[in-house]
């Protein structure tokens, strides 16, 4: 009998819980638009399309020769594959059915026109920061694209992730609805920076390490996090540069993806940069302006950058110093064509100088390559070219060579873990 | 010395271990197929296989050579019974002032020992990284498409491909 009520009660009990679980995650589908093809100012669309570069929307809303923003790109995370969206307005399997009210409320809220939770890959919880004028205009640009046909292929999320009204908990922990409010003890460029970096831009999504349950560490805000095989660096007093950042040079390197003060953008950055490129010129600026504020003081960049030591190289790494002189030289020495350009000593980037070779060895075996059609730095990839042990010899070498810092302990199994990764 | 294999045949080169590997070629082996055109690694005319994948011979110092296997254009039959990409390239008319050829079929040669049946956009995302100046790409894919033909496979058209 007590088993049976101590049944019962529990049973109850999971009833409530399922209940008020359901209460908070149940949301509204908002009615399908029944006239996808409504009407935009133009000044509006062409202000979307500045902040969809931004954003980079496209980057993560299309797939590898598929076309812009119909989405199916797949994003690894812990938590299993989840495919990008199609964000065309197709009707049916794109947003063309999708009221303005409807968009707004995925990019504050992360729930989608018929009313399903959206997954934390899709980062509305920068989203909610971004202003109204702002979600118009991307929803104007949005609507305005060419439709395309193509639905996303469906997720691959392991137990228990797929089941979505579990994110009704993620948001009550983690999402901070709503615009942030201004600092005003600094100017309207710094806010409007912080509000593009911290919104629309997304900035901590690569650079801000993440919790188990993969949300941001606010705790520990752009403390450098690793994201696609590439560590992306921190972006605060922890900033491993050793030359100070500053709005200009920043600019510079967002805006082109090269600072001659610094280095060239690679890895997922460099789609980033390519993006800003076509952004609006004053948010880029204004991007920059918070940004160097957050690193002004990063004790690395205090000092004098080092000295390239090219003769303690050489005798520590006879084997790589060769390698470097037939590889290398030919674009990285001093006095190299390249060098005469104006371009940045390996001393100034930051991969060197990271605790981890991890970003140096991926440079190396991949290039740079901006895609068929676009300019930018450019690096021939020397994966096919070395052997492990070449790549790791040499990764060491320049770690000698170009900083004053203590050798990478783990160069080889970096190397290793690279080469899994795959290079292409 | 430094014992270098190209083409299957051993060879010792007097040369300093940062030699590029293009330098040794054309200044000691007198295989003259590959090209310098930019030293840079831009333009893919010094493109030559080492152990079966592309590299470019001009940014590739002899010391990380080793046991690797190199091959040249020399490897790919004669002027009497050329092998199959060189005589699509001819039967094509692929060549304009021919400078970057050498590189091109090499580059394309690693495509088709791995992969008879390449799509369309695989064979044109293999070939980008080796520019003609002279600007006959079209032909180059034509030669390498019917190269493919020759040997028993074919370049699939895309369309096809997403059947």
């Amino acid at each position: 009998m007590i088993k049976r009520t101590l049944l019962l009660g529990s049973a109850i009990g999971l009833a409530a819980v399922l209940l008020a679980a359901f209460a908070v995650s149940w949301q509204p589908a908002w009615p399908a638009l029944a006239n996808p093809s409504a009407t935009f100012d133009p000044a509006i669309v062409a202000r979307g399309e500045k902040l969809a570069h931004l954003g980079n929307c496209a980057g993560c809303h299309t797939a590898q020769g598929g076309r812009p923003f119909a989405g199916g790109r797949p994003l690894e995370t812990p938590f299993g594959t989840v495919f990008t969206t199609n964000i065309t307005p197709d009707p049916e399997t794109g947003i063309g059915r999708w009221s303005r009210k409807a968009f707004v409320r995925a990019l504050r809220e992360g729930v989608a026109r018929n009313g399903d939770l959206l997954y934390p890959a899709f980062p509305y919880d920068h989203f909610t920061h971004a202003s109204d004028p702002d979600i118009d205009a991307l929803y104007a640009f949005l609507m305005t694209r060419p439709a395309v046909q193509a639905r996303a292929p469906v997720n691959r999320l392991k137990e228990p992730f797929g089941f979505r009204p579990l994110l009704a908990g993620w948001n009550l922990l983690f999402l901070h609805k709503g615009p942030l409010a201004d600092d005003p003890g600094q100017s309207t460029e710094w806010n409007r920076g912080r509000a593009l970096a911290e919104g629309l831009a997304h900035c901590g999504g690569c650079h801000t390490p993440r919790n188990e349950l993969g949300a941001e560490r606010s705790d520990h805000a752009y403390d450098g996090a690793w994201i696609e095989g590439w560590y992306a660096p921190p972006l605060n007093i922890n900033s491993p540069a050793v030359r100070p950042w500053t709005a200009e040079d920043l600019f510079a390197y967002l805006r082109t993806g090269l600072s001659a003060t610094h280095a060239a953008a690679a890895g997922p950055m460099g789609s980033v940069t390519r993006g800003l490129a076509q952004a609006s010129e004053d948010d880029v600026r204004a991007i920059a302006v918070y940004f160097a504020s957050l690193m002004a003081h990063a004790p690395a960049a205090q000092g004098p950058p080092p000295a390239d030591k090219g003769n303690v190289a050489d005798a520590a790494h006879p084997e790589a110093a060769a390698l470097f002189a037939g590889a290398c030289a030919i674009c990285h020495a001093a006095g190299a064509p390249m060098m005469q350009e104006g371009r940045p000593s390996l001393a100034w980037g930051t991969p060197l100088h990271e605790d981890t070779p991890n970003d140096t060895i991926q440079i190396i075996v991949q290039g740079l390559a901006p895609p068929a059609g676009r300019s930018g730095p450019t690096m021939p990839a020397y994966g096919d070219s070395f052997s492990d042990r070449q790549l790791a010899d040499i990764t060491a070498y320049l770690r000698a060579r170009y900083t004053d810092k203590p050798p990478w302990p783990d160069v080889p199994e970096a190397v290793a873990q690279v080469r899994k990764g795959g290079s292409e | 010395m430094i014992t270098l294999t190209v083409n299957g045949v051993s060879h010792q080169v007097d040369a300093t271990p940062d030699t590029p590997l293009l330098y040794a070629l054309r200044n000691d082996l007198a295989l003259n197929g590959a090209k310098f055109g930019c030293g840079l690694g831009q333009c893919g005319a010094c493109t030559v296989l080492v152990d079966d994948k592309p590299a470019f011979s001009c940014l590739l110092p002899i010391a990380a050579l080793a046991e690797r296997k190199v091959r040249t254009i020399e490897s790919l039959g004669t002027r009497e019974k050329p092998g199959a990409l060189p005589a699509a390239f001819e039967a094509e008319q692929a060549a304009q002032c021919g400078y970057c050829i050498a590189g091109m079929i090499m580059r394309a040669q690693a495509l088709l020992e791995r992969n008879i049946r390449p799509t369309e956009a695989e064979l044109r995302a293999h070939m980008a990284p080796n520019l003609c100046r002279c600007g006959t790409h079209m032909r180059i894919l034509r030669a390498v498409r019917r190269a493919a033909t020759a040997m028993g496979g074919g370049v699939r058209n895309d369309a096809e491909d997403a059947l």
